[in-house]
């Protein structure tokens, strides 16, 4: 994207672009909407409280007396009679990230004015989150169907369950808010509610590409949250 | 930072030779401020008494939503503390109150002031009201998600009143809600009670982020043309400070929340260790109660300072106003503000001591926890060197801040003794720490809401309120709440325990007994004179005087609206500019005592006000 012109003032590079931006009137991030800066300073409340759940199962996982159980066993999936190791969250974990790169291209062509290249990428973004939440409650019900509860699991320290159906089902709901927002901005793309200047149905507002953009940004987050949880759930 | 003053003291000696002819002409590249970045704010405007009065987007509107919503559970928790204190002081005559009704009065009293009445208050009330009204902005940037915020807080206190109409009653565990004992049988409202306001505080959470965002971002991407981060009121400054905390600290509340309602409903053990009840071994186990501890007190240390923060902003505005002088230290006050805002993250086992934590670790955190008494005490001097030598009108609204000077730096010197761990271990769980918290967070900020509500009563209903009620109103609460907490210090040193429901015939209930009374009767009195408040209010929409435009002759743009009160858009058709910061009063060589933010400088050519 091409840098922001702004009446009046200088954009400096670097630091001192940093301090002269800071010291100026009207806005402090430079030609950014509103929106966006919203956007990143809920991301950034978002990632203290998925930082508090994961030093909370740090903190779990380090006090409990009972062993904790072996990922590699507990999460194995039988492809052709061989016992995989994390084969499906490889899976869920490509399938994720694959849909971070549409989104990010659905935002090049929104802020192209392409509807038609937005909404499929919007629509392709939104199927594969649909994917993972429903390849998540296949991993869901295959613990369950073999003994692990939120209070227990046989393979060793309940707070097993109890941190995993938490941390996981949180980061599910935010994906799967996540993906309504994706379908509704599909139609709202396709049906060209931008070029049309239609308003919102609740804010009443009149919308804009940069939407596409702020929507992108949360499905990135997320998407990076999920790999902190990888890490720390299956890796370690 | 006194050199940057000096370098650009005045515009006197570069523009008296622009004024030498007598035309007038003057040079206009003083003047110029730079074109609007984002144009105008597209705004919705109410087209039914609902959406104008309920579902209202004006963040004026909802603040005073806010405002009143917050006065009413305030109110509620008035009324626990005296159901309290008839307890303590004349429990013959509290016969039909039991141990369990007294914790869960104590509980709720907590939660109500700390969370739901002085946070909302604060961020709210006065955060939603003012912030658009002094960067200069039309709205918050996001009107329809600042009016879910305030429908989400609606709901938090509903369901939160709701828990005391439930089966077994409000939760009494505290309003610290320490695990394990908060979710177990035998304490009171450990069935619905806890459960109701667990699920308050999320909900509490989730709309204040809402309107956390709006306040935030109104601030850093919406202020009027001219208006530079270091032109904004302290208010502002103070609010905003606050706002970032509480995106910070309210995710460990929350996360808190959640995983204690998972260890209700579902049995997990997240922080409930193996306990033996009655013989029996419980369901629960490996689960660690030291870990919510952990996880509330970094949310519960910030939240002090969310309900400071606001309260230093706002006195600070109201003494320069009613001293008629400029704010000493402005930018030492802001970094002030940053900096207590910054440290109080790093303090919050210090409520710890006692839990048993390695004693280098309590070593840190009473250096950290010290440490943070000094941008604190800058920002105290500053207030008294404001005050030295000022015009100073001693109104109501002065006499609110000379009081929340004194009770804070009376609650400050007592946490220094609290945040060492040394003199801490002995005086905790006694009345000693109820004497600090509530003149440091209690008294201290209500005094400046107070002021704040006598300042700015005019602005939002166009009335001023009765100055003899007010001063009636002030001189009762100012002595009587030295008369409830100054005796609790003394009964804390004595060793009289804190959330007891009755003493016995403890050692030292001789002197206990006759203190307990004398507070109580004191507690009383303070209670009911709030009323005064409410009466002078009620009094004054009815026949109060009209108040003219800018009855207080303050520079902050919230009084140079084209109509007062405010109405929806707030400043009529034009935006005001901005050129100087709001504090210039008495400046030498102006023909008024005060010169607002909007005045241009060649308008004020021949005075000596500082550059900023």
């Amino acid at each position: 994207m091409s840098e922001p012109k702004i009446d009046g003032f200088e954009l400096k590079p670097g630091f001192k672009g940093m301090a002269s931006d800071t010291a100026s009137d009207q806005t402090m991030f430079k030609g950014v909407h509103w929106g966006k800066a919203m956007m990143w300073i809920f991301l950034l409340s978002d990632t203290f409280v998925f930082s508090c759940f994961l030093i909370s199962y740090m903190k779990g996982r380090g006090s409990t007396p009972v062993e904790w159980p072996n990922p590699s066993e507990v999460f194995a999936l039988e492809a052709f009679g061989v016992p995989v190791p994390l084969l499906l969250i490889a899976l869920m974990t490509f399938v994720l990230i694959t849909s971070s790169g549409t989104m990010a291209i659905a935002v090049k062509y929104g802020y192209e004015k392409n509807r038609k290249m937005c909404g499929w990428l919007l629509l392709a973004t939104a199927l594969g989150g649909l994917t993972f939440v429903g390849m998540q409650a296949y991993e869901w019900s295959k613990l369950i169907h073999e003994g692990v509860r939120p209070w227990e699991n046989p393979f060793g320290a309940a707070q097993f369950g109890s941190f995993f159906f938490m941390i996981t089902g949180f980061h599910g709901f935010h994906v799967s808010i996540g993906v309504i927002f994706l379908f509704i901005y599909t139609y709202k793309v396709f049906a060209g509610h931008y070029e049309k200047g239609k308003r919102g149905w609740f804010t009443k507002l009149k919308g804009d590409y940069v939407e596409i953009e702020i929507l992108g940004l949360y499905w990135h987050f997320v998407d990076l949250v999920w790999v902190f949880i990888f890490a720390f759930f299956y890796l370690w | 930072m006194s050199d940057e003053y000096d370098n650009n003291k005045s515009y006197q000696a570069q523009s008296s030779e622009v004024m030498d002819g007598s035309t007038g002409s003057v040079n206009p590249d003083i003047d110029y401020v730079r074109p609007s970045e984002v144009g105008e704010q597209e705004l919705y405007h109410p087209h039914s008494f609902i959406e104008k009065w309920v579902f209202c987007q004006d963040a004026k509107v909802i603040g005073v939503q806010y405002f009143l919503t917050a006065v009413f559970t305030g109110v509620v928790g008035l009324i626990l503390s005296w159901l309290m204190r008839l307890q303590l002081g004349f429990p013959e005559l509290a016969g039909f109150m039991t141990a369990e009704h007294y914790y869960q009065f104590v509980t709720m009293h907590g939660m109500i002031m700390v969370v739901y009445f002085l946070t909302a208050l604060f961020l709210g009330g006065f955060g939603n009201y003012l912030i658009p009204l002094m960067v200069g902005a039309r709205d918050m940037v996001f009107p329809y998600v600042n009016m879910l915020s305030f429908w989400m807080f609606f709901v938090a206190v509903a369901v939160l009143m709701a828990s005391f109409f439930v089966p077994g009653g409000p939760t009494g565990a505290g309003w610290t809600l320490y695990p394990p004992q908060t979710i177990l049988e035998g304490t009171p409202g450990a069935g619905m009670g806890i459960l109701l306001m667990l699920i308050s505080l999320s909900l509490f959470v989730i709309g204040f982020t809402m309107g956390g965002l709006n306040y935030m971002i109104t601030i850093l991407q919406a202020r009027t043309r001219g208006m530079t981060l270091m032109r904004m009121p302290l208010t502002v400054w103070g609010i905003f400070t606050a706002t970032v905390l509480a995106m910070l600290a309210f995710p460990a509340l929350l996360v808190s929340a959640i995983m204690m309602t998972l260890d209700k409903v579902l049995q997990t053990s997240f922080f409930m260790p193996t306990i033996l009840k009655a013989g029996e071994v419980l369901e629960y186990g490996g689960g660690s109660p030291i870990l919510f501890q952990h996880l509330f007190w970094f949310f519960g240390h910030p939240e002090v300072y969310i309900v400071a923060l606001p309260a230093f902003g706002i006195v600070s505005d109201l003494i320069s106003v009613h001293a008629r002088k400029n704010i000493f230290g402005y930018r030492m006050m802001v970094w002030a503000i940053v900096g207590i805002g910054a440290l109080s993250f790093f303090v919050w086992a210090h409520h710890m001591y006692v839990s048993g934590m390695n004693p280098w670790f309590g070593f840190f955190f009473a250096t950290t926890t010290l440490i943070i008494a000094v941008p604190t005490a800058m920002k105290v001097y500053n207030w008294i060197l404001t005050l030295w030598r000022g015009n100073i009108r001693i109104n109501v609204v002065m006499l609110w801040c000379l009081g929340f000077i004194v009770t804070f730096v009376n609650g400050g010197i007592t946490g220094i003794f609290l945040g060492n761990v040394s003199v801490d271990v002995p005086l905790s769980d006694t009345y000693f720490v109820i004497a600090h918290f509530h003149m440091v967070m209690g008294i201290a900020p209500l005094m400046v809401i107070m002021g704040a509500v006598y300042h700015w009563f005019p602005l939002v209903a166009g009335k001023m309120l009765d100055e003899g009620l007010g001063k009636w109103h002030f001189w009762i609460t100012f002595l009587g709440a030295y008369s409830i907490y100054f005796p609790m210090h003394y009964l804390g040193f004595i060793g009289v325990p804190r959330r007891y429901f009755e003493m016995y015939d403890s050692p030292y209930m001789t002197s206990a007994v006759g203190m307990n009374e004398f507070i109580s009767i004191a507690a009383f009195i303070v209670g009911a004179a709030q009323f005064i408040l409410i009466f002078n209010i009620i009094k004054t929409l009815k026949t109060g005087k009209k108040a003219e435009q800018n009855p207080w002759k303050a520079n902050s743009l919230e009084w140079y609206t084209s109509t007062v009160p405010p109405e929806h858009g707030n400043f009529g058709d034009r935006l005001p500019v901005v050129h100087r910061w709001p504090y210039d009063f008495s400046v030498p060589g102006a023909k008024e005592d005060y010169i607002p933010q909007t005045t241009a400088p060649s308008e004020v050519i021949h005075t000596e006000v500082e550059k900023t």
